[in-house]
């Protein structure tokens, strides 16, 4: 809007200008004499963007409104139908359960790739090129026929005599099958993240730590790790947010109890499918925004002690800021997700 | 196999009957095809203060790093406290051979020997006081009050016991220098390396961090320490190591700063002077 200001028009803008000025000065910034006032940066783009944009968004919304084929009634009728509702329980049931193996599992491989054990390295390897290298989808119409493949499960000494012994079959339900198939393959991904971010610590930290006499295991633990759940996190909740879409491929072993299965065969027995694909649409967008304020929570958390420059220059000797800091530190020692690495 | 360890080896007792803290023996140093170290023998008495001179690329921060065990020796033996490092004897096969020790026994030697970096290695997810605390936790298994005491004592040694709670990245260079050098005392090592401790810090930072070396020193700390601070090393050092090129190329007393006998010596404080 400024963009267009004359002269004169400049000169009325003066005022509000330096009245944010002023009430800025009042919040504890510094008393400036002959602070700079100067009128923004001429820039056209955000304009001519919000222009285009708006008339894209007023055509795309007057589309929703006015076309029938959306059926919002529809929408509406099934949004909390039952079976949609036990659909993103299961959805979420499958995501959480495979992604705390597979993180549990990655870190595991991550560690062992890393390790002096050349067998365990090449273990870790092999893992990786095989659960990377054949499609998730495969890998669950497998985990569906495993009980075709190895019909008993047995436990006892290897070629000699068994103990105990189960079906295959009952041990490997749809959901257990479902779970099992997502996880394994998300490991190998995360296996990889995992590693570049222990590679990224600062070869530093683990001189000093090896310096003051710690061990290797207790240096992954408490020094290493630590630092690179800073940089794992960001591309570990892209990992859950694809993961949380990849269950729609469980079909396949088949497990058929989530949400895009559900909605699409409600779609098929009411010869509805576009407003059946809107309900899962909004679901999917429901638990991805949820999962994306718990990712930015835990960055915050991981953060800790690196992301804290702005807050430099309010440190000062005073007693005040030291309490604050105590305060604050003790908070985070009673965040759950902390203490399993603190252990 | 046989494995049948041999006592400890210990050294042959100096000229003057008293046991080295740290005992160099023609040490040498490749990393592939490169040779840092070419045979640097030299001695460190209990209770003393070795300064380290040398132009970057003489090997001098590779020595001191051999001595903790952060690299390991290529030839020669280094022995501290009488005990080698790294290594012990073995019968294998009929012959006697060198072992690596395991991870273990590397840690336990290592605790024996505090170390402070050019650039502090801080632990930056951990507070000032935690920084201190995490070892003697983790490493000496004292409960948590006791370590909490024993880090505040240290972190108070060095004047940093007002900023228990800030993190590193809190804090001025001088500052984690000075943490830095709380965490390895709190260890109570027999022997501190520093490794340039200076040169990563604003010149007017410099005078604190000496300051501190400097007072434990006078607690009669067996200490080695590499750096360019030439005025630093006359006034504290019982020795003065001059390296160059990978080997000791003058060694004595404070006084031979004053009167170099080397030409390299000599140009090399013409040079930093």
């Amino acid at each position: 809007m400024s963009t267009h200001a004359t002269n004169g028009a400049a000169d009325s803008e003066k005022k509000p200008a330096a009245a944010r000025a002023a009430s800025k000065s009042a919040q504890g910034a510094p008393d400036i004499p002959n602070r700079v006032d100067a009128l923004p940066q001429r820039k056209p783009g955000p304009i001519v963007a919000a222009i285009i944009v708006a008339i894209f968004a007023a055509q795309f919304i007057h589309m929703l409104v006015t076309n029938e084929n959306l059926e919002w009634g529809v929408v509406w009728t099934y949004l909390f139908n039952e079976h949609v509702l036990s659909g993103v329980g299961w959805t979420l049931i499958l995501t959480v359960a495979s992604m705390l193996i597979a993180i549990v599992l990655a870190i595991l491989l991550a560690v062992m790739r890393k390790s002096s054990n050349v067998v365990l390295r090449g273990v870790s390897w092999f893992y990786i090129w095989f659960f990377r290298g054949t499609p998730v989808y495969t890998q669950l119409v497998f985990w569906g026929l495993i009980s075709v493949l190895i019909p008993k499960l047995s436990i006892g000494i290897p070629f000699g005599p068994e103990f105990w012994t189960w079906d295959t079959a009952d041990v490997f339900t749809a959901g257990r099958a479902a779970v099992i198939g997502l996880a394994l393959n998300e490991a190998a991904y995360l296996a990889e993240i995992v590693r570049a971010g222990l590679e990224a610590v600062d070869p530093g930290q683990r001189e000093a730590a090896q310096a003051l006499g710690m061990g290797p295991g207790l240096i992954m633990r408490r020094i290493i790790l630590p630092q690179a759940m800073r940089i794992i996190i960001p591309p570990t909740g892209n990992e859950v947010i694809g993961m949380l879409k990849t269950t729609s491929l469980v079909l396949a072993v088949p497990f058929t109890l989530e949400l895009q299965y559900v909605t699409n065969s409600l779609a098929n027995r009411v010869y509805k499918p576009i407003p059946l694909l809107i309900v899962a649409a909004l679901w999917y967008l429901v638990i991805t925004s949820i999962l994306m304020f718990l990712q930015s929570k835990l960055e915050k958390h991981f953060g800790k002690g690196f992301d804290i420059r702005g807050e430099v220059e309010q440190i000062g000797p005073s007693d005040s800021t030291e309490a604050k800091r105590s305060e604050a530190s003790a908070e985070d020692r009673n965040d759950v997700l902390m203490t399993g690495l603190n252990a | 196999m046989v494995t049948n360890d041999k006592a400890q080896s210990t050294t042959p007792s100096a000229s003057d009957g008293e046991r080295p803290a740290i005992d160099i023996r023609s040490v040498h140093k490749a990393f592939g095809s490169l040779h840092v170290l070419k045979g640097v023998s030299m001695q460190v008495m209990p209770g003393t203060v070795t300064v380290v001179l040398g132009p970057s690329g003489s090997g001098k921060s590779t020595l001191l790093r051999m001595i903790n065990q952060l690299e390991t020796v290529s030839g020669g033996e280094i022995y501290v406290n009488g005990e080698l490092q790294g290594f012990k004897h073995e019968m294998h096969r009929g012959v006697d051979r060198l072992r690596c020790l395991s991870d273990k026994e590397v840690a336990a030697q290592r605790s024996r020997i505090g170390m402070v970096f050019q650039r502090f290695n801080l632990f930056p997810h951990k507070t000032v006081l935690e920084n201190v605390m995490e070892a003697l936790v983790h490493v000496k298994h004292m409960s948590k009050d006791e370590a909490k005491a024993e880090a505040i004592a240290d972190l108070k040694r060095v004047g940093m016991d007002n900023r228990l709670n800030h993190y590193p990245s809190e804090l001025s260079g001088g500052q984690q220098q000075r943490v830095a050098i709380a965490r390895a005392i709190a260890m109570h090592p027999q022997i501190m390396l520093f490794d340039e401790p200076t040169s990563a810090l604003d010149p007017e930072l410099v005078g604190e961090v000496l300051g501190v070396i400097r007072g434990l020193a006078d607690d009669g700390m067996t200490m080695v320490v590499v750096t360019h601070e030439i005025g630093f090393a006359r006034e504290v050092a019982d020795q003065v190591v001059f390296m160059d090129g990978g080997v000791v190329v003058e060694k004595g007393g404070p006084e031979i700063i004053d009167n170099p006998s080397n030409p390299r010596f000599k140009s090399f404080l013409d040079s930093v002077l």
